[in-house]
C-alpha cells in the first residue's frame, strides 16, 4: 500500500493537555498501573497504528495539587504491554542526558526479544537542572547543544552495541565446545567527549538487528541529532526538514507531530479544549501544532501533508481515552475509505512495517573485510 | 508436642552464564529467547514458587585476554525481561540482580517502584555492587570502587533507595475530578539525600507501589555481606554446602538481626542449590555423573583450573595430572569479570587441597574439577530429593532454596512435577499462593518503612 500514511500515537498519563485527567472518561486513579496501559496500546493496536511512544520524564514538575504527577518508566510499560499484543510497535522514550547508553541498549534490545521485533526509542535530552539534582552528577545547566551532540554519540554507543553481536555468532560447536564463536563478537571502542564504552553488549545482536531509532525535534540541534542518529524524526514543522532527510546516509522518515482534541464537529471540538483549558486555568500551548476539529478534517489536514512529502503522523490525543479513541474508531475508518490506510499488519517487525530493510552489521562488513 | 513444621520457600534461578548450564544438551533450548524466559516462569509459578531469579554480569567473560567462549554467553536486561514476564505470569516474585555501583539511585529506585506497579507487588531486588574497572569500561561513570567501600557504597546506596521509595504515602492520590484535586499533598515524593556517595535532592516522581519497597535480596557469604543482609535485606542467598554448615551459616545471619531490631523470620536463608531426578537413587546418580562430566569437559577444566592458578595452563593435559607449578599470587590476571574467583582468596591453600586430593583419589586434572566444582546439592529419587530438603529446613540448615536447573528452559519442569507435590503431601510447601504480593509469599513485613509518606 505504497499511498498509506503511517500513523503513532504518543501515550502520555491521561493525555496531552494538563486537564485531561478530570475529562469524564478519564481514569486518573489508574495512571500507574499495567491495566491501563495495556488497555490504551490494544486500543491502538484494533486502530492498526504502526507503532505507539510512551512518554518519559525525569522531571520533578511544579509542586501543584491540580496537576497529574506518577509516572512509571516507558521502556517497562512497553515491555509489560509486548507479550500482549502481536503487531503494534512499542517506541518508549528514554532520556539520554541521565542514563548509561550501555543499560539502555540492552533494554532495547530485549524489547525487540520480547516483542519478536516490534521495538524502538525515541530519544531525549534533558536541560533542566532540577532534574538533574535528581542524580547529582554532573554541573548543570549545560548548553542544549552540547546535550543534543551527547545524545548523538549516545545512540552512537547504542547502535554499536546492538551490533556488537553478530547474528551468528552463537554456533554450540559440540565438536569444539565452543558456544560462541568469539570473532562474531566486537569490542566497539567508542572514545567520545562525554563518555568511552568498551562493549560488546551482554545481550546480542535483536531481531530487527538495529531497532527503531526516533527523536522529536523542534530546533537546528534537534535537526542534527535525528540526521545523525535517527530512523524517524518528529518534527513541529515538516517544511523545516526539506532537502536534510537525505543528508542522513540512513533513510530518515519525517513524521508530522500534532496535539489533537477530535470531536464529531468541530464547534464540539473547539469548545472541549475552551473548557479543559478554563479547568487548568490557561489556555494550552505545545511545543508543536494543535489541530482541533473532526476527525474527517483531520485526514484532509493529513493527507495534504503527506503530498508535501511527509511519511506519517504522530499525534497526540489531548484527552485519553476519548482522542485515542477518536483516531482509532474515527481518522483511521476515514483515511482506510480514503486508501490511505492499511487493512492489517502487513508485516512482523516494527521496521518492516515502515518499510525499513534490516540492516546489515557494520562488524560484519569489516570483518569480511566489504 | 512438636513444633509446628516450617514452610519451606522454593525459588527459580534462570541458568546461569557459567559451567553449570549445560548448553550441549539436545533439550537445551535459547537463553535469550523470551519463550525460555516465559517456560521457566509459568513453570515455577504452576508450581506454586515464591520466586523466578535472574542474574546480571555487565561485561563479558574474559579469560587469558579473549571473550570466554566455552559457557553459555548473552543475556536479556533485567528489568525488560521481568517487566514482560508480569504479563505472563499472576503471582510469581519476579527479582533480579541490579549492580549500585553502575546505576544511580534515582532510576533504579524508579525502575523498581515502575517493577512493583507493573506486577501487582511482586519486585524483587538483589542488591550486588562490584568494584572492578573491568565492568566500568562499559559505563559513563566508569571508574571503580576501592573493594573495601562497596558495602558503604551499597548501604548508602539501599538507604537512598529506600528514601526514595518511602517518599510517597500511600494515599497522595487523591484525583478527584470534581475539585481539581489530585495530589493531596503537592510536594509528594520529596526527598533529599547528602553523604560521601550521593548528594540529591528533588522530587521522585513514582507513587507508592504495592509493596512499598521491593523484597530486597542479598548474596554474600562474607562477614561484611552478612552484615548487610542482616541489616537491610529480606532474604539471603548462599552456597549451599553441608548440613552442618548451612545450620552453622543459618545461625550466624538470624542471631545477626536483633542487633537491628528485627525478628529472625525478617530474613529467609535461601542457599541457591542444584539438583538432578531419576525414578531410583541409583538411576539418578548415575544420571549425576553424566551431568557433571558435561558441565566440566576437558577444556572447561582447564579453564577453572586457571581461575586458581592465576596462569595459563592451555599446554596441560586435562587427562594428566595437576600442574608442578603452584599459582601466582598477587594481581588477578587470567579470568575477569567472574565472581567465583575470588571464593579462592588463599590460592596456594587451594592448590595443596587439591594436590592431596588428587593424589589419594588418583585424579586427573578433568577427574580433579569434576569432584570439587561439579557436585550437585541433590541426587535422587523424588521421595529423596523432597525428604533431604524438608530436612534442611526443618533443622535449620535454610528456609528454602533457590533451584538452579542445568537445561535451559526445561530444567525445572521435572521438579516441578515430581518434587512439589511431595513437599506437599508432606505439608511443608503451599498448595496455593495465599496473597498476591512476593511479600506475601515470603511470609516477610507487609508495609516496609510504614507508608506515612
Amino acid at each position: 500500500m505504497a499511498q498509506g500514511v503511517h500513523l503513532t500515537v504518543a501515550l502520555e498519563g491521561a493525555g496531552w493537555h494538563p486537564a485531561a485527567w478530570r475529562e469524564p472518561e478519564a481514569r486518573p486513579g489508574e495512571l500507574v498501573t499495567a491495566g491501563y496501559w495495556s488497555d490504551l496500546v490494544g486500543e491502538a493496536e484494533r486502530g492498526l497504528l504502526d507503532f505507539v511512544t510512551i512518554h518519559d520524564s525525569f522531571a520533578p514538575g511544579p509542586d501543584r495539587a491540580d496537576l497529574v504527577r506518577g509516572r512509571l518508566d516507558a521502556v517497562q510499560i512497553a515491555s509489560r504491554v509486548a507479550p500482549r499484543t502481536r503487531g503494534i510497535g512499542l517506541v518508549p522514550a528514554a532520556i539520554a542526558t541521565h542514563t548509561e547508553p550501555f543499560h539502555l541498549s540492552k533494554s532495547i534490545a530485549t524489547l525487540d526479544y520480547v516483542s519478536l521485533g516490534r521495538a524502538g526509542l525515541s530519544v531525549e535530552i534533558s536541560g533542566d537542572p532540577d532534574t538533574a539534582e535528581h542524580f547529582g552528577r554532573r554541573e548543570f545547566p549545560q548548553p542544549e547543544d552540547d546535550l543534543y551532540d551527547e545524545a548523538a554519540d549516545y545512540v552512537e554507543v547504542v547502535r554499536r552495541l546492538w551490533d556488537s553481536w553478530e547474528d551468528d555468532a552463537e554456533i554450540r560447536d559440540a565438536a569444539t565446545g565452543r558456544f560462541i564463536d568469539r570473532e562474531k563478537l566486537h569490542y566497539i571502542d567508542f572514545i567520545g567527549k562525554w563518555f568511552s564504552v568498551k562493549g560488546p553488549s551482554i545481550t546480542p545482536r535483536p531481531p530487527q538487528g538495529q531497532p527503531l531509532v526516533a527523536a522529536f525535534a523542534r530546533n537546528e540541534a534537534g535537526y542534527r541529532l535525528a540526521e545523525r542518529a535517527a530512523d524517524i524524526v518528529f518534527v513541529a514543522e515538516p517544511a523545516a526538514l526539506r532537502g536534510r532527510a537525505e543528508r542522513a546516509g540512513r533513510p530518515l522518515l519525517v513524521f508530522a507531530d500534532l496535539v489533537v482534541f477530535l470531536d464529531e464537529d468541530e464547534r464540539k471540538a473547539a469548545s472541549r479544549k475552551a473548557r479543559l483549558d478554563e479547568l487548568a486555568g490557561a489556555e494550552y500551548t505545545a511545543d508543536t501544532r494543535i489541530f482541533t476539529g473532526t476527525p474527517a478534517g483531520l485526514a484532509d489536514e493529513l493527507l495534504a501533508l503527506r503530498e508535501a512529502g511527509v511519511t506519517g503522523f504522530r499525534l497526540r490525543p489531548g484527552a485519553i481515552p476519548h482522542d485515542l479513541t477518536a483516531i482509532t474508531r474515527g481518522l483511521v475508518p476515514e483515511l482506510r475509505r480514503r486508501g490511505a490506510f492499511r487493512d492489517g499488519y502487513d508485516a512482523p517487525t516494527l521496521r518492516g512495517l515502515l518499510g525499513l530493510t534490516r540492516p546489515a552489521n557494520r562488524y560484519a562488513d569489516q570483518r569480511s573485510g566489504k | 508436642m512438636t513444633k509446628p513444621r516450617k514452610q519451606v520457600h522454593l525459588a527459580a534461578h534462570f541458568p546461569g552464564v557459567n559451567n553449570t548450564t549445560v548448553w550441549s544438551d539436545p533439550a537445551a533450548g535459547s537463553h535469550i529467547d523470551f519463550s525460555s524466559f516465559v517456560h521457566l516462569a509459568q513453570t515455577a509459578e504452576r508450581a506454586k514458587f515464591d520466586f523466578f531469579f535472574l542474574a546480571e554480569g555487565l561485561r563479558l567473560r574474559e579469560q587469558g585476554g579473549r571473550i570466554y567462549d566455552l559457557d553459555v554467553v548473552g543475556r536479556p536486561d533485567t528489568f525488560t525481561v521481568l517487566a514482560a514476564l508480569a504479563a505472563v505470569t499472576e503471582r510469581l516474585g519476579l527479582t533480579g540482580t541490579i549492580n549500585s555501583t553502575f546505576n544511580e539511585p534515582y532510576d533504579v529506585a524508579r525502575q523498581f517502584a515502575s517493577l512493583d506497579h507493573l506486577s501487582a507487588g511482586r519486585a524483587g531486588w538483589n542488591v550486588v555492587t562490584s568494584w572492578d574497572a573491568f565492568t566500568g569500561e562499559n559505563f559513563r561513570r566508569g571508574g571503580y570502587l576501592p573493594e573495601d567501600a562497596r558495602y558503604v557504597r551499597a548501604r548508602r546506596f539501599l538507604e537512598t533507595a529506600f528514601e526514595l521509595f518511602d517518599s510517597w504515602g500511600r494515599d497522595e492520590i487523591v484525583a478527584d475530578k470534581a475539585s481539581g484535586e489530585f495530589l493531596r499533598d503537592p510536594k509528594a515524593g520529596a526527598f533529599e539525600r547528602h553523604d560521601e556517595q550521593f548528594d540529591i535532592r528533588g522530587r521522585f516522581t513514582v507513587p507508592r507501589s504495592p509493596q512499598g519497597r521491593p523484597v530486597i535480596l542479598q548474596a554474600g557469604d562474607s562477614d561484611e555481606g552478612r552484615e548487610f543482609a542482616a541489616a537491610s535485606a529480606d532474604a539471603i542467598f548462599t552456597r549451599h554446602g553441608t548440613k552442618e554448615a548451612g545450620q552453622a551459616f543459618y545461625a550466624d545471619v538470624k542471631g545477626r538481626l536483633a542487633r537491628y531490631g528485627r525478628r529472625p523470620e525478617q530474613l529467609v536463608v535461601l542457599p541457591a542449590a542444584t539438583f538432578v531426578l531419576g525414578d531410583t537413587d541409583a538411576e539418578a546418580t548415575e544420571l549425576a555423573d553424566v551431568v557433571r562430566h558435561q558441565q566440566v569437559s576437558g577444556q572447561t577444566a582447564i579453564k577453572l583450573l586457571e581461575q586458581v592458578w592465576n596462569r595459563d595452563l592451555s599446554g596441560y593435559d586435562p587427562e594428566g595430572p595437576l600442574p608442578e607449578v603452584d599459582p601466582l599470587v598477587g594481581e588477578h590476571t587470567i579470568a575477569r569479570g567472574r565472581a567465583s574467583v575470588r571464593m579462592h582468596r588463599d590460592p596456594l591453600d587451594t592448590a595443596r587441597q587439591w594436590r592431596a586430593l588428587a593424589e589419594a583419589k588418583r585424579l586427573s586434572i578433568r577427574e580433579l574439577m569434576v569432584e570439587v566444582s561439579g557436585r550437585q546439592s541433590f541426587v535422587g529419587a523424588p521421595s529423596t530429593v523432597a525428604e533431604a530438603i524438608d530436612d534442611l529446613v526443618q533443622s535449620d540448615a535454610s528456609d528454602g532454596f533457590i533451584l538452579v536447573p542445568h537445561v535451559t528452559p526445561g530444567g525445572l519442569d521435572s521438579f516441578a512435577d515430581k518434587v512439589v507435590p511431595l513437599l506437599q503431601e508432606r505439608g511443608v510447601f503451599r498448595t496455593d499462593y495465599t496473597g498476591p504480593t512476593l511479600r506475601d509469599h515470603l511470609g516477610i513485613d507487609l508495609e516496609p518503612g510504614g507508608g506515612a509518606g
